[in-house]
């Protein structure tokens, strides 16, 4: 693990000098913006499985990413630190390269929406009504 | 990471890399996964705006506008029926959730990357020789128009002090604001500030203003820009959050412009600055975080700080008028009604040229016009070369503000 998924809060993490009680950090970071929150689904249950789900395809893109760094890193040197993924900036048709990388990671993850979306307006049978109309009745 | 030869094929329209934003001494350190957390979020708006937005489009014409007109024998009077509309179908929802959900995930990323290194920004900013062009004023409370809900979402608004000497506010929303705008601002997201440089050249060739004021600069984006265009010029800028200040003050000085003070003031109340001193009075995407109320005394500050042969201008979401579709309409309410923009729809509504007449600027001297921002960076693409539009992201703006005779 490197330093920055190590836990936060404890001893360092505190600010306006050293006599300050410590920040929490992780709940000061997830604290709800005031302001009652808006749900657009029926059933909030399903937004909240969504809002983890994202998170969750956020933190499987962030790793991705990061093997793709020590790929580049082992490739381009043969050796890497931590400080040397902290370190690095990919080149501009590397930073390219990942970017589509993200565009085609988020539309697999959203394909349903696209999917829905292409459904809208379109008068299409099921397949088992296709079927009942294939015969025999 | 390999993309599919299909998609190489097609010129990269999504968001740069987050580690070719601008760079100065209070910008917060990311780590490599903190970066790519910004890299994710920034593509997943993009991607909101570029692939699922445009099928909701395509959905309130095919099915939720004729269904509408099925209910109700006709068509929708007003925005707010359209968004009723909008609100009974899935994909709205979905796209909806999603934003919001981006948002939120936005701040935390923001305020885990700023956090644990707070002590030592706000060591940076005290120490910083900005600190000389900073002029607080603990008498100053936040209005009511800041306090009653977190603007965009932000725990703690511009305002809150998490510590003494706070810059988190300002630190979270300078880090971040590259997610939400996917780089269309540029490397130091200052493209307002670039783009009413460049309006002002064109309208008045020559200009060059001793005193210019800024009103509710937030951290200072915007107004560096203008600051580095009239280098003669002394710049006031003022806010009444002092975190933001504290944190304006000293990246200005570390990106080496030092004719902007910073000062803590409410800029509806501006008495400590003497009638017709500003030979320019202006703002940047600052009336919408207001109130109606607000919106009057500042006009008429406006008017009274004016120097004679001066101008007013203020940049800000373009108006609801009859030309915009209702369905244009209601998706550029969905920042004030789901994103904590409170007024946003309101000001939409204000017809900003009475209230400058309102406030004693001559009707045949207002100034009306189009602007944009102007992204400056390599890889960053600006406005005018944008061809998605999410209805309230995209920085293409209208200019309002008046000539003053002299």
């Amino acid at each position: 693990m490197s330093e920055d998924q190590s836990p936060v809060g404890g001893a360092g993490a505190g600010a306006g000098g050293a006599d300050a009680a410590p920040l929490d950090v992780m709940r000061l970071a997830g604290a709800k913006a005031r302001g009652k929150r808006p749900y657009f689904f029926e059933d909030p249950d399903v937004e909240r499985v969504l809002a983890i789900t994202m998170a969750l395809a956020g933190e499987l893109a962030v790793l991705r990413a990061r093997l793709d760094t020590m790929e580049e890193l082992l490739e381009k040197r043969g050796t890497m630190t931590r400080a040397d993924i902290d370190a690095f900036v990919p080149a501009p048709a590397h930073a390219e390269r990942r970017g589509r990388w993200y565009q085609e990671y988020l539309a697999r993850i959203l394909r349903i929406v696209q999917q829905d979306a292409e459904a809208c307006g379109a008068d299409e049978p099921t397949s088992e009504e296709a079927g009942q109309r294939l015969g025999p009745a | 990471m390999a993309a599919t030869e299909a998609s190489e094929n097609a010129a990269y329209d999504g968001p740069p890399d987050y580690r070719s934003v601008g760079r100065h001494d209070l910008l917060p350190e990311t780590t490599h996964d903190e970066a790519e957390r910004y890299n994710f979020l920034a593509q997943l708006n993009r991607h909101l705006a570029a692939r699922v937005l445009p099928g909701v489009e395509a959905a309130y014409h095919g099915e939720m506008l004729p269904e509408f007109r099925r209910r109700h024998g006709r068509a929708p009077a007003d925005r707010h029926e359209v968004r009723h509309a909008l609100e009974r179908h899935p994909l709205y929802r979905t796209w909806s959730a999603l934003r919001r959900n981006t948002m939120e995930m936005r701040q935390q990323a923001g305020l885990s990357v700023v956090l644990p290194q707070l002590p030592e920004l706000v060591d940076r900013a005290a120490s910083s020789t900005g600190s000389e062009r900073l002029r607080l004023d603990a008498a100053v409370h936040p209005p009511a128009y800041l306090t009653a809900v977190d603007h965009h979402c932000m725990p703690g608004s511009y305002h809150t002090e998490r510590v003494p000497g706070d810059v988190s506010g300002a630190a979270n929303y300078d880090s971040g604001l590259f997610v939400t705008t996917g780089g269309l601002l540029g490397r130091f997201a200052d493209g307002g500030g670039h783009g009413i440089v460049d309006f002002i050249r064109r309208i008045r060739p020559g200009f060059a203003p001793r005193r210019i004021l800024d009103l509710g600069c937030g951290l200072g984006h915007n107004v560096l820009p203008v600051a580095v265009a009239f280098p003669e010029a002394e710049i006031t800028a003022v806010d009444v959050a002092a975190p933001m200040l504290r944190y304006g003050a000293a990246r200005a000085a570390s990106l080496g412009v030092d004719n902007v003070e910073f000062v803590q003031a409410d800029a509806t109340d501006l008495a400590q600055f003497e009638e017709g001193s500003f030979d320019w009075v202006q703002s940047i995407m600052f009336l919408h975080e207001t109130s109606l109320s607000a919106l009057k005394r500042i006009m008429a500050q406006s008017r009274r700080l004016v120097a004679p042969g001066g101008l007013v201008t203020h940049v800000e979401q373009p108006c609801y008028d009859a030309a915009m579709p209702l369905f244009e309409q209601s998706l550029r309410d969905w920042d004030a009604l789901y994103n904590n923009e409170p007024f946003w729809t309101k000001l939409h509504e204000i017809d900003l040229d009475e209230l400058l007449v309102a406030a004693g600027f001559e009707r045949s001297r207002l100034i009306h016009a189009g602007v944009h921002a102007i992204a400056d960076g390599e890889g960053f693409r600006d406005a005018a070369s944008e061809d998605v539009e999410d209805y309230g992201r995209k920085p293409a703006w209208r200019v309002t503000g008046a000539e003053v005779p002299g």
